[in-house]
């Protein structure tokens, strides 16, 4: 296992569910009851030193019981390392913690994945939509249920339903 | 006299005076002003609602979304050949560096190694998209703080070079030229004749827009000490490429995880040391100069040799052979149609575009189309920090501010 990996994982071992290194990128998935405390270690860690954030995102896997993947991706200007850190979340609840206190930038990041997943975070300052208007109520776009060409007034189109 | 002795000594109300009842009460409170979306310096359709006290901006909220058309959601549909057109409206000045980082997030997730020209090939025509967007960027940004002629100067050259992006691909901005595993068409002799015309011309040119501003007393005293940025903020707001390097960070992917000719090549990357609009003006400049230098270094080693990676499971078949030969006009179509069979797995790769590290995140589950694909825009990202670094400036700075992010809407709102 990469030493990064084993290092969180001996920090945390309740937490830490699992590590997967492919084309060189290390990701690590832990609890979502830790993924705060892990953030947290990560950024202010001097061997682990992550200060910039690189993005966070989210991926819909409709089949699992735990339906939603939160990614964050965390880099370290000094150690030159990036580490990608990931949790899931069931639908019923999908509830995350916020990292804005650790990132500033993760404000408007985390926006959007409220925005476009429904994914809700726990202590974050300002969650409303970002790139939809503030009134949609069709849904969350980029879930996997959601038409591509869209919910709403949009299914009255005749070619939309016009088999030819 | 300070400015709030003036205030309260040019308002001040006697209130013993006999006719002070009769004086209206001086008011003041916050004012809110919508700017944009239809204002011309916020580059496209961006809102933002400014919270005033006086001129000063108290808060400022930026309102996203009007460009948005779902690309994310369009790339799980296509198939990862099919998605390469719909990244050049990402960032619809600078396409090419798009197509590049998209490419080569790809190639990362296939695995595979470029042959050498067509690195190089990628690298020299990266390196002129990367002079495009900051001319782009210089001509407007004078033009929104005042300076109209640097606007005539930069688009002129600008002009140039995207006649020859119209000579490689038949594009000028829409240009899809990359390819997963190489690019699309190699170099004419007469454009490689042009390139190599043009590093001579465009440095005293360089010389002749620093000219223009560097004098300026407007210019400099509208850049000078504005949206200062700390390097630890910057970083803790995701911010790259000029505006964290101007911040003093060396945050460059092409020097960090060096990739395609970069490594081969000698260049330096500029850093700011006030983290103020001007260093971030002047990062762009010298980041100019540093490209001209690249483009000579690939020029100078480029040789003859194929421009697309041969894996045919991947890369599409040459042109030529598309329309003479029944077994690669099968392989085109069914790269098309149905796309190569991505090995499943995760992920992540950036790119140093000329607004900063532009990511994408692709998840597959095997199969010829994306699972998800995340794009990681620099310019969103960028504007998650306005209002912190807009707080306490004058309403005419924000104008600024837009600008020094070069900021463009179609990538910010995907």
């Amino acid at each position: 296992m990469h030493p990064i990996a084993e290092k969180i994982q001996s920090r945390f071992p309740e937490g830490f569910v699992g590590a997967n290194e492919w084309r060189g990128d290390l990701a690590i998935t832990v609890k979502r009851e830790t993924l705060h405390d892990v953030c947290s270690y990560i950024r202010k860690d001097p061997d682990l030193d992550c200060d910039y954030m690189v993005h966070v995102s989210s991926v819909d896997w409709p089949d699992d019981e735990e339906r939603f993947e939160v990614v964050y991706e965390v880099y370290s200007i000094r150690k030159r390392h990036r580490i990608r850190i990931k949790t899931r979340v069931p639908e019923h609840d999908c509830l995350v913690d916020s990292m804005t206190d650790l990132w500033m930038g993760a404000d408007f990041m985390e926006r959007e994945v409220f925005d476009m997943m429904g994914i809700r975070f726990n202590r974050h300052p300002d969650l409303r939509r970002i790139l939809m208007p503030d009134d949609y109520t069709e849904g969350y776009p980029l879930r996997k249920d959601f038409p591509v060409q869209g919910k709403g007034w949009r299914d009255s189109f005749d070619f939309l339903n016009d088999p030819t | 006299m300070k400015l709030e002795d003036q205030r309260t000594t040019v308002y001040k109300v006697d209130p013993n005076h006999p006719e002070t009842e009769s004086l209206p009460t001086l008011r003041t409170e916050e004012l809110l002003l919508n700017m944009g979306p239809q204002h011309p310096s916020t580059h496209g359709v961006l809102k933002v609602i400014l919270e005033l006290e006086g001129e000063r901006i108290v808060k400022s909220t930026p309102v996203l979304g009007f460009l948005h058309r779902g690309v994310e959601k369009l790339a799980e549909g296509g198939t990862y050949h099919q998605f390469i057109p719909h990244t050049d409206r990402l960032d619809y000045v600078c396409a090419m560096y798009n197509n590049f980082a998209y490419c080569r997030a790809v190639e990362k997730l296939m695995d595979i190694t470029l042959p050498d020209r067509a690195e190089y090939l990628r690298t020299l025509v990266a390196e002129v998209q990367r002079i495009i967007g900051h001319l782009f960027w210089l001509g407007t940004q004078a033009l929104d703080i005042g300076a109209m002629t640097v606007f005539f100067y930069t688009f002129r050259d600008r002009e140039i070079l995207l006649d020859w992006f119209d000579e490689l691909c038949g594009a000028r901005l829409t240009t899809s030229w990359y390819r997963i595993g190489g690019v699309e068409r190699d170099f004419t002799p007469s454009l490689t004749e042009k390139v190599q015309k043009f590093l001579d011309y465009f440095p005293p040119k360089i010389e002749e827009y620093v000219v223009f501003l560097e004098k300026n007393r407007i210019w400099l005293a509208r850049t000078r000490g504005v949206a200062v940025i700390s390097a630890e903020d910057a970083l803790s707001f995701g911010l790259s490429g000029p505006t964290l390097r101007g911040s003093g960070v060396d945050y460059d992917l092409r020097k960090y995880e060096p990739y395609s000719a970069y490594p081969k090549c000698e260049f330096s990357v500029p850093v700011g040391k006030n983290g103020d609009t001007y260093d971030r003006y002047w990062i762009r400049i010298e980041e100019m100069r540093e490209s001209i230098k690249i483009i000579q270094q690939c020029l100078q080693q480029m040789e003859p040799g194929p421009i697309l990676a041969d894996v045919p499971s991947v890369t599409l078949p040459p042109k030529d052979r598309v329309f003479t030969n029944l077994e690669s006009m099968i392989q085109q179509f069914k790269l098309f149609s149905q796309g190569f069979d991505a090995p499943a797995g995760e992920i992540y790769c950036g790119t140093e575009a000329h607004k900063g590290e532009l990511g994408f995140y692709i998840v597959s589950t095997g199969g010829g189309r994306p699972y998800r694909l995340k794009i990681r825009a620099p310019s969103f990202i960028h504007m998650g920090a306005f209002d912190y670094m807009a707080k306490g400036y004058m309403i005419a700075d924000a104008v600024t501010i837009f600008g020094t992010y070069d900021i463009v809407m179609g990538e910010c709102d995907r």
